[in-house]
């Protein structure tokens, strides 16, 4: 039984197709990633995941279960870290826990030992005490995760769980996440940043404009869409760019740059410093930051 | 009724958050519904009964001013207690805090939490006015038996304006709008109500307007318990406050799900 099975998975706000019928499977105990600029459906399909939002149409299940019949005991097997701080600023670290804890129905002196561990688990321990208004952005991701697993989950969804974060802390909970891999959690992460889906993301699709463009392992998508290097020519003429489409090599050109996708970086670099005097350029592997351009598109986002 | 199968015991858990809340700040929440009855009954009744000679007839039963007084300082902290809770507390928690988008990932439903903070507000009223009930108790202007009830119709008209306070809620667009049904709603019913003169002081119309204010009938039924006086009219408010909680109670659990579900 996979995990989270959509088909044909739509909805719509008025006019606007958030998430336009998408088709998605995730098996258990896997880390799938939902990547895509702002706007793309992300967030709306997981809040449909976690049963937040009711579908327009299509078919979701989640453990099993039908979203729109057992949103309770759905809830109740699942562990929710939102994108926005939503911890309550009424109690303390600890009390956070351990009221949320109450609204699973988990007895009181199991809930005060799960948080006990919850907050070791997260190196919160010594922060039990203090308001939430005190600890630091860090701190407060980190207990957002806790909260989500005080009700030990089977599926846990991370909406950019990192946003904002500094390197300690993004390393530290890209190790807790690869601790709940291990100990066969399902992890659904949604992220920005391509070098987190690249570590931890065994699967991941690629969505835009409501719709899955890519999906597959970071690693495929990365050898299927690039190869395995990138060839970075800075301030590029107009020759040197007709010479590369001659050549039939995939390339992109930025305001100030030519990007060449090749499996033969070194090659390609050396072929055209025959031809053509480069100032700088630079051969680099490609990594799932290209894909993630090359298939949304280099425009912003609004 | 969709919304009522989607209410289950469950909304106790957000009833308790809120308790939790209250009792780690008790000392602040406690002082001023003690103080403020002895502060009204000191300005109005000590300072009003030198000018208000006669006694004052209720229900036919001949009252001194004081006592007249007590009863609708009590059916007051009932309105406000309910009533500040779920309009800027429940709205404070929904759209500052995100505590009610927090709780909706857990196995609790949106009717359960409505309903949560709706009970929260009844108690609120409860016991806000089980404390004036005590002052004015002590002070000899309620009589027993019939002031051992009182707190009862505190919790059901709490729960009544606790409905109203949310409907509002689900309808405002920032904090600042709250001042609409204060100025509108609640304040002419802190004044009009029989809570600082008998109604029969009133023309005919605004008698019968006063009639379908819900402070009437709370501060109506406080005063029959409190003189031990329960009559006809007794039994009347009290359908009305049932009924009035139920239609309020289920058309803001709509409203409610109507803001948030999206």
């Amino acid at each position: 039984m996979p995990a989270v099975k959509a088909v044909g998975l739509t909805k719509l706000f008025e006019e606007l197709r958030a998430v336009d019928a998408i088709d998605f499977e995730i098996e258990e105990g896997e880390c799938f990633g939902f990547l895509g600029p702002n706007g793309a459906g992300k967030s709306t399909t997981m809040r449909m995941i976690h049963c937040g939002s009711p579908l327009t149409s299509g078919k979701l299940e989640v453990l099993g279960m039908d979203v729109t019949v057992d949103s309770r005991r759905i809830k109740e097997v699942i562990g929710v870290a939102p994108q926005e701080n939503n911890l309550d600023p009424d109690f303390t670290v600890g009390r956070n826990l351990t009221v949320y804890g109450r609204y699973f129905d988990i007895p009181k002196k199991e809930v005060a030992e799960r948080a006990d561990r919850l907050l070791e688990f997260m190196q919160l321990t010594e922060k039990r005490n203090e308001k939430i208004q005190e600890i630091s952005g860090g701190m407060k991701r980190r207990l957002i995760i806790a909260r989500a697993m005080v009700n030990e989950p089977r599926l846990l969804i991370l909406d950019e769980p990192t946003t904002g974060l500094d390197p300690q802390a993004r390393h530290l909970i890209w190790d807790k996440v690869r601790e709940l891999k291990r100990k066969k959690v399902t992890v659904i992460l949604t992220t920005h940043y391509m070098d987190e889906a690249e570590r931890l993301c065994d699967r991941l699709v690629i969505m835009d404009h409501g719709k899955i463009i890519l999906q597959g392992r970071p690693r495929e998508l990365i050898d299927r869409i690039i190869g395995t290097d990138v060839v970075e020519i800075d301030t590029p003429t107009d020759e040197l760019e007709s010479y590369v489409k001659g050549k039939r090599w995939q390339y992109e050109r930025t305001i100030d740059r030519l990007l060449i996708y090749t499996n033969e970086g070194q090659k390609v670099a050396a072929e055209i410093k025959e031809h053509f005097s480069l100032s700088y350029y630079l051969i680099r592997n490609a990594t799932l930051e290209d894909v993630f351009l090359r298939s949304t598109g280099r425009g912003l986002v609004e | 009724m969709n919304i009522l199968s989607n209410i289950s015991w469950r909304s106790l858990a957000l009833w308790k958050r809120n308790r939790d809340v209250f009792l780690t700040t008790w000392k602040t929440n406690f002082l001023p519904p003690f103080l403020e009855p002895i502060l009204y009954l000191v300005a109005m009744g000590l300072g009003f009964e030198a000018l208000i000679q006669a006694d004052i007839v209720y229900n036919g039963q001949s009252v001194e001013y004081i006592k007249f007084l007590a009863p609708g300082l009590i059916s007051i902290s009932i309105m406000y207690g309910a009533f500040f809770e779920c309009s800027y507390g429940s709205f404070v928690r929904m759209y500052y805090q995100k505590t009610f988008d927090a709780i909706l990932a857990t196995p609790l439903s949106l009717e359960d939490i409505i309903a949560g903070e709706i009970l929260w507000g009844a108690t609120k009223s409860f016991i806000n006015a089980t404390i004036v009930l005590g002052v004015v108790a002590v002070l000899g202007y309620a009589e027993l038996p019939g002031l051992m009830l009182v707190p009862l119709v505190a919790f059901a008209g709490g729960f009544l304006f606790a409905s109203l306070a949310m409907l509002f809620t689900s309808l405002v667009p920032n904090l600042d709008s709250f001042n609409y049904p204060f100025f509108l709603f609640i304040t002419p019913m802190f004044l009009f109500s029989g809570t600082f003169f008998p109604l029969s002081v009133l023309p005919q119309w605004g008698q019968q307007l006063a009639m379908t204010l819900p402070l009437t009938h709370i501060t109506s039924l406080a005063r029959d318990l409190s003189y031990n006086i329960l009559g006809v009219d007794s039994l009347v408010s009290m359908i009305y406050i049932v009924g009035m909680s139920a239609v309020v109670f289920l058309a803001s659990v709509y409203l409610m799900k109507k803001r948030l579900v999206k």
